[in-house]
This record gives structure tokens, sequence and C-alpha cells, in this order.
């Protein structure tokens, strides 16, 4: 059972790393590419024992409380196995 | 007095600040690692600047889960004095003892530079030897130092005068190309709700000898001295 945390900066957020991307790529004539914002992603491998909604707890409170800064970043959760 | 500077796993200002609060602001300063949770009797403490824990996750992220941080937040919930420089700012805003956060700098660089300050509240521990509108010319050193806040929380600090420092010309007016990082507002520093806790980017620890270019730093560590001195002269009065 795997947990993937995708953190990215809020949308009211400007995102410099995104906006230096998308420019590189407009220079680098690739076309129909909008907006692009750099965000990271997490890979927590959970302990097989732990019940799903006891797993899916965990990664909700590592994601809200350490992964994300809440002032300026948001999360998603993604689920494998 | 007793002045704590807190050496975080990859702090590299700490040897600067301990100088800087010692040997020229004739107190005694000490080391206070990051695993223990004994401020070992200080007046003050200082984050100082630096990369702890290799600014992994986010900048201050790491450090804020530290030992020691557990001490300075109860230290800082009793209105002693805390400084936050640099990396030691936002460890402060990583453990919502100061509001807001620091981005990445609008122009991605690192930058390294003086900039000048203005000093805009000199009722903190830290400014308390400052006048204010005050300029002074400090270095910067990072590359994770704008600043941001929701628009509810920008104008709570407004109201609450806890902008304590921007950036701003060497006249103290605002320059366009005097905000080195994008911070919004111009914001260098701020302070908190008590005013006893202030971070700021810039690094007055790096300013306090003609030899640096500078000794505008010096400021800093002599309002500390002051409040401090002021607490001790009441304590023994009282």
């Amino acid at each position: 059972m795997k947990a993937f945390v995708h953190v990215a900066l809020k949308k009211s957020v400007l995102d410099p790393q995104g906006k230096a991307i998308q420019a590189a790529l407009a220079k680098r004539g690739h076309r129909g590419i909008g907006d692009v914002r750099q965000g990271k992603c997490f890979e927590l491998q959970l302990d097989p024992s732990l019940s799903r909604e006891a797993a899916a707890q965990e990664v909700e409170r590592v994601a809200r409380e350490v992964l994300t800064n809440p002032v300026i970043e948001e999360y998603s959760v993604r689920w494998e196995g | 007095m007793k002045i704590g500077v807190v050496v975080f796993p990859g702090s590299n200002c700490d040897h600067d600040a301990l100088y800087a609060a010692g040997v020229l602001a004739g107190q005694q300063a000490v080391p206070l690692w990051h695993e223990s949770e004994d401020l070992e009797g200080a007046d003050a403490v200082i984050l100082p600047g630096g990369f702890s824990y290799g600014d992994y996750l986010r900048t201050g992220a790491i450090a804020r889960f530290s030992p020691v941080m557990s001490a300075v937040r109860r230290f800082a919930a009793a209105g002693r004095p805390v400084l936050g420089i640099c990396n030691g700012f936002q460890i402060l805003c990583e453990s919502g003892l100061l509001p807001g956060a620091l981005l990445r700098n609008a122009g991605l660089h690192f930058v390294c530079r003086p900039v000048y300050l203005r000093v805009e509240a000199t009722d903190t521990p830290f400014t308390a030897a400052c006048r204010a509108g005050q300029v002074l010319r400090i270095p910067v050193a990072h590359g994770d130092g704008n600043y941001v806040v929701d628009p509810p929380t920008l104008d709570r600090l407004r109201r609450e005068r806890r902008v304590i420092f921007r950036y701003c010309g060497r006249d103290g007016r605002p320059a366009p190309d005097a905000n080195p990082n994008g911070a919004l507002d111009d914001i260098a520093g701020v302070a908190s709700e008590g005013r006893n806790v202030v971070g700021l980017m810039p690094h007055p620890e790096r300013a306090v000898e003609a030899a640096l270019g500078s000794d505008d730093g010096l400021a800093i560590f002599r309002s500390l001295v002051q409040t401090l001195a002021a607490e001790t002269a009441l304590t023994v009065a009282g």
C-alpha cells in the first residue's frame, strides 16, 4: 500500500519556478502549453498491517502537518495497491 | 546577560552571531545544541542563518521539530526575546511563531549583497536602540526570502505595526531595485503579536565592524542589550 502525496503552491501564490519553466518551454518552441506549476511528490510506503482507514488518516495528518506549509501550499493524495 | 545562539546541523552564521552578541555587544554568548531542550538560562535566544537540515522539505521545515524548538516555543510564549535571522526567520515562520512564509526569490537567484533597511518600529527588543525610520545597511544572502502572507494577515500586520523592517533605498524611501527578493510590501522583517519574537531575512551579524563594510547591524544587538539591561534594572528596583 503506497500513498503519493502531491504538494504544490496554492493557485493564489505566484510560482516563479513554474514561470521560468514555462518561459523555457516557449523558447524551445513547445506549443500549446499554458501555465506551468512546479510541485513535489512524496511516496509513502505504508505498513501492510495498518487498515486502509488508519493509513489514510495517518497520511492525511502527515501531509497536512509536515509535508505542506498551509500558508503557501496545498496537497492531494493518490493511492496505489 | 546571557544570549543563547541555537546551533542546528547546517547552521553557518552561528559563530558570527556569537561573536556579535558576545565579543562586540559584551554579553555572555553561548551556543545551544538543537538536540537539547535546555536553554541554559539564556535571557534571549537567536536562531542564526544557514541551511538547517540542508533546507530539506522546505527551508526551516525540519528544524521546527527539533527538541530545542519546543523550548524556544515555551520561551517565546513567556514573552522572552527571540530573534530569527535568515534561516532563523524561516524556522520561526514554519514553527508558527511568526506569521507568513518565505518563498523562492522572485528572480530565482540566490541574492547576496548589501541592502538598505528601514526600521519601522522601535518597540521590540531588537530595535529599541534604533530611531524610527532609521536606515541600516546590512547584507542579505538567501535563495528563499520572498515573504508572503494572506491579505487579511497583511492588513493585521500593518494595523498592529508588526512590520519591523522594510527594504528601501539609501534615503529610506521605497526604490525600484531595493527589494532583493520580491517580498510582499517590501517586508524584510516582522514581529509576533507580543512583539518579543522578531524575524528578518538580512544578516545584522554580518555588518558589525567597519572592516565588514558596515557596522549598522550592531544596532540590533545593542537594542537587545539595552532591553535586557532595562529589565534587570526594573527587577532590581522592584
